[in-house]
């Protein structure tokens, strides 16, 4: 028997003034099993204990939220028809840096089970990756790693990857970032909630057996990656998507019975943290018999069958005297399961070993809204803000020729095609992706049995959010919400992964309060709440702290996909383009400026939210007309770029002309928001003008889509399809 | 015609075709459990793509011994429609119901995108009255390369069974169109009786209007006829 002391506590992660709440809470010094329940429980991945207080601030409700923010495993919002969506992004950082494979796996194996945990079907899977310099062999390598882990998972579990966003900065070198989203579709009403309720109830365990790998994983998540993080390899949890895909069917079938009380998946901190928290929930207790609990390999210790992080694992509450109309399915499915427990009305939690009392805690004592502790956090301004103040758009000289700053651009990781990683994913499973014909800014993903539309994107340009948190999280919604409108959809809720650096750092926690502000602003003027999510601190290495990356998730709904969808595509020779939105004289934090001129500190983009919620209800106007052919924002690479991306979507050139009062590398490469491109046909040129002047909205002719050459104030740049080559192949040749 | 699709553990293309038989075709299909013993008097019997108990041995290897494949097999012996899509090629050809193997990609990535093929000949109920012209349908696979003995082969070819082949929009059989190294671009095959087929690619991923592409469903159509 270990004997405990602080100096224990310390290295679990608790720090002395937590033990002492632990001893006060209890009443006694906790043995090591109760020691290791709290040293899980109070990690920031489960407690939220250095967030919290900011998280709180974020707007939360809405006439659509069902479950809001925290409520359950995942938020769930009303799209009408009788039906919901429940849908959450979750970081798995820290696992793929040290094994990309099974750590990408099992961060998408988890977040499906927080959506299938409330009873809704999986739909569509996206994901949001960071990663180191491409030249370096280690990114390579974790960049294979990671998405074949995503791809093998995903794919054999049989949801379509629909959307995501890749990105490549060196702060990302040792530290990648895996941000996994899932969003699925459940009846309104027959969703099922976290909650050990009934005393008397039976508590089960079904999935797979419990092995020793992931025990302290979600305390690895939280403190910073060292060369000594390699010897965490244990806390990596190993994915089987074949026993997830069976869990899945189970599950859902399970639950048609109308027997099942609760339901929580394991994720971090395994039994522990389902068996804790479904019973504060219900503000009652559970006895549990962890003999009971299947297990790989003998001679497990308590404490580790406690905290396993086994994948593909369920706590289910279910009725008392009915179990045998759900076990009787688990049979068919020829799923494992086992009855380990029972729900109570002690309030306390009490985990047996062979009828030996081994750990008795409060349940209410490990939670957040309960005794988890709460923290607020020291700021300062980052240091490098000088930098950022100093810089002077006059030091950047105009190029003359525009062509070799285009070809760099498309060949920039972070720009050119994403095909060679997308096409490792099954993007059509469920015959349900709209887009796979016909490309837009977000994924849309059509809902049998209505005319209704799903769209989906994650969005955050990290660099926005370094030079400036507030306002760069402010374009992160902006974004996403952009990129939903100009797929035809009304943005209706945000889930955020909030991945920064070591929250002790008094800098991290300046940029992490800022992009909080930032996304509150955002989120309110677009009325997306914000239905729950993940934070993910302590990315930072010996290297210093990733940039400040606050992934926006977000849903946004088409009534009538027969009628309402935008596509990106330019269509025919001879339509007008035009750039809509106010075109400001800016440059800030671009690709061309951090890339192209090699500057690291510049302001971050123009933002201007009012103006922003105008251009975006400007082009949801147009939808049911044919006033547009084609929609598609302005963002990362700026003008040149978004126009680019839709030529190589229609496979025709065009003609652009920017304005001679602008810089004409302001105009070709600033990506400040508020802005897209559309075209228009010609016969319908003037009531598309009278349209925008009903709007109020600037609208600048900058074109037309013509022939097969790309040609831009006068220059020719190149070929489509030499243009779309370059494109296209940029990342295979990295990766080749 | 009355349509039966199996579901394997794993299966994951299975909800696709029965929606697709019964929405985009119209006509009546019924879900078969892998433990059935009994097709349910269907007519044309579907192996649905997926991944099968987790396709951790070798792909359709154990799928093959599931309780229902005794059915299937004496259904195609008796002269049973029988076709497999993606993984349930992969199983007919474990279950030598098919000739042939799939092997891994020589790229040995997944990959999931649009394909064209071509119709091979038109001595099948499949292919009968196809339009001898590129059909786009997408693949999404990691083991769909196609591999026989020479003799085998030879026979392929001579009886007619090749299906589709890979090939570009314009419909030329070239080397840049193979997406995963199969012999002779091969994307399907039937057997020497031409009542079982297979292909890699998902007609029923290309079967609905609203998802911009019917030559999944042209192909498909041949079944009613």
């Amino acid at each position: 028997m270990i004997t405990v002391t602080a100096e224990t506590a310390k290295q679990l992660g608790l720090s002395e003034s937590e033990f002492s709440k632990i001893c006060e809470i209890l009443g006694r010094v906790p043995n090591f099993t109760e020691l290791s329940i709290y040293s899980v429980m109070w990690s920031e991945h489960c407690s939220y204990k250095n967030s919290i207080l900011q998280l709180k601030t974020l707007p939360k409700t809405g006439s659509r939220v069902l479950k809001g923010a925290g409520e359950e495993n995942a938020g769930l919002m009303d799209i009408g028809d009788g039906l919901a969506v429940a849908f959450k992004i979750e970081s798995h950082n820290h696992p793929s840096a040290i094994e990309p494979y099974q750590g990408a796996a099992t961060g998408v194996g988890g977040i499906h089970r927080d959506i299938f945990s409330m009873g809704a079907r999986p739909v569509a899977a996206l994901n949001s990756l960071r990663f180191g310099n491409p030249d370096l062999p280690k990114t390579r390598h974790l960049l294979k790693g990671i998405v074949k882990g995503i791809g093998d998972y995903g794919n054999a579990f049989g949801v379509p990857t629909v959307g995501g966003e890749v990105y490549f900065d060196d702060c990302y070198n040792t530290n990648p970032l895996v941000n996994a989203m899932s969003v699925g579709i459940v009846p309104v009403g027959k969703t099922v909630s976290a909650i050990a309720a009934g005393v008397g109830n039976p508590v089960f365990i079904m999935g797979s057996a419990t092995g020793t790998d992931g025990i302290h994983g979600a305390t690895f998540a939280s403190e910073d990656i060292s060369e000594a993080s390699e010897d965490k390899l244990p806390s990596v949890q190993v994915g089987d998507p074949f026993t997830e895909k069976i869990l899945l069917e189970a599950t859902l079938e399970a639950i048609e019975t109308g027997v099942v009380v609760g339901l929580q998946d394991m994720g971090a901190a395994g039994i522990t943290c389902s068996t804790s928290e479904t019973a504060a929930k219900a503000e009652l207790g559970m006895d549990v018999w962890l003999d009971k609990v299947p297990v790989r390999q003998k001679n497990m210790e308590d404490w580790q069958i406690l905290l396993s992080e086994s994948q593909e694992r369920m706590l289910f509450i279910l009725e008392k005297g009915k179990e045998e109309a759900v076990t009787k399915i688990w049979d068919k499915w020829e799923i494992p399961y086992a009855e380990i427990g029972v729900v109570t009305d002690s309030q306390m939690l009490r985990y047996y070993m062979d009828d030996k009392l081994v750990a008795e805690v409060p349940a209410e004592s490990l939670v957040l809204g309960g005794g988890a502790p709460v923290y607020v956090r020291e700021q300062k301004e980052p240091a490098y803000f000088e930098k950022i103040r100093k810089f002077q758009s006059k030091s950047i000289s105009v190029p003359a020729k525009q062509q070799p700053v285009i070809e760099f651009l498309l060949q920039v990781p972070a720009i050119a095609s994403k095909k060679w990683i997308y096409q490792q994913y099954d993007s059509m499973v469920g015959t349900d992706n709209n887009t796979t014909n016909a490309q837009s800014d977000a994924g849309v993903v059509r809902i049998k049995g209505t005319k209704k539309g799903l769209v989906v994107t994650t969005d955050c340009n990290s660099r926005y959010v370094y030079s400036n948190p507030e306002t760069g999280c402010a374009l992160a919604v902006a974004e996403a919400a952009r990129n939903i409108v100009c797929a035809g959809g009304v943005p209706i809720g945000v889930t955020n992964c909030l991945n920064f650096g070591n929250p002790h750092n008094p800098e991290v926690y300046y940029q992490f309060a800022g992009a909080i502000r930032g996304m509150k602003l955002a989120c309110e003027m677009f009325d997306t709440p914000v239905t729950g999510g993940n934070v993910s601190l302590y990315n930072q290495s010996e290297d210093g702290p990733v940039f400040p990356t606050p992934t926006i998730g977000m849903v946004g709904l088409i009534e009538d996909i027969t009628t309402d969808r935008f596509t990106m595509a330019l269509q025919q020779a001879g339509d007008f383009i035009y750039l809509i939105g106010k075109n400001v004289e800016d440059f800030g934090s671009s690709e061309y400026l951090y890339s192209y001129c090699k500057v690291k500190h510049s302001p971050a983009p123009y933002l201007n939210l009012t103006e922003e919620k105008a251009l975006q209800e400007c082009i949801l106007g147009m939808r049911g007309t044919k006033l547009v052919k084609s929609v598609h924002d302005v963002s990362d690479g700026g003008l040149i770029i978004s126009l680019l991306e839709s030529a190589f979507a229609g496979n025709v050139g065009f003609d652009l002309h920017t304005s001679p009062d602008m810089r004409v590398d302001m105009a070709l490469y600033g990506e400040g928001g508020g802005r897209a491109i559309v075209s228009v046909d010609a016969s319908l040129n003037s009531e598309f003008q009278l349209y925008m002047q009903t709007c109020k909205m600037p609208f600048t002719p900058i074109g037309r889509v013509n022939g097969e050459n790309v040609i831009v104030n006068g220059e020719l740049i190149g070929t489509v399809g030499y243009l779309k080559s370059l494109y296209d192949n940029a990342l295979a040749n990295i990766m080749s | 015609m009355k349509f039966g699709v199996i579901t394997f553990p794993g299966s994951n293309c299975d909800q696709d075709l029965l929606y697709c038989i019964r929405e985009n075709l119209g006509m009546e299909a019924v879900s078969l459990w892998h433990k059935d013993t009994d097709l349910q008097g269907c007519d044309f019997i579907f192996l649905p793509g997926g991944f099968s108990y987790g396709d951790y041995l070798r792909s359709g290897a154990i799928a093959r011994f599931s309780p229902i494949m005794n059915e299937v097999v004496r259904h195609a012996e008796r002269g049973g429609y029988v076709m497999g899509i993606c993984n349930g090629f992969q199983i007919l050809t474990e279950a030598g119901l098919l000739p042939g193997a799939l092997i891994r990609n020589v790229s040995t990535r997944f990959m999931c995108t649009n394909v064209h093929i071509i119709p091979q000949t038109q001595s099948t109920r499949l292919t009968a009255n196809l339009e001898s012209r590129a059909y786009k349908v997408p693949i999404a696979h990691a083991e769909g390369n196609f591999y026989c003995a020479q003799d085998d082969l030879k026979a392929l070819n001579d009886n007619e069974q090749i299906i589709f082949r890979y090939c570009d929009e314009n419909g030329n059989i070239t080397p840049e169109s193979n997406p995963n190294g199969s012999l002779e671009n091969i994307a399907g095959v039937t057997n020497k009786n031409k009542n079982v087929f297979g292909m890699m690619p998902h007609p029923e991923r290309a079967a609905d209007n609203l998802l911009g592409n019917l030559d999944g469903k042209f192909i498909l159509e041949n079944l009613l006829a």
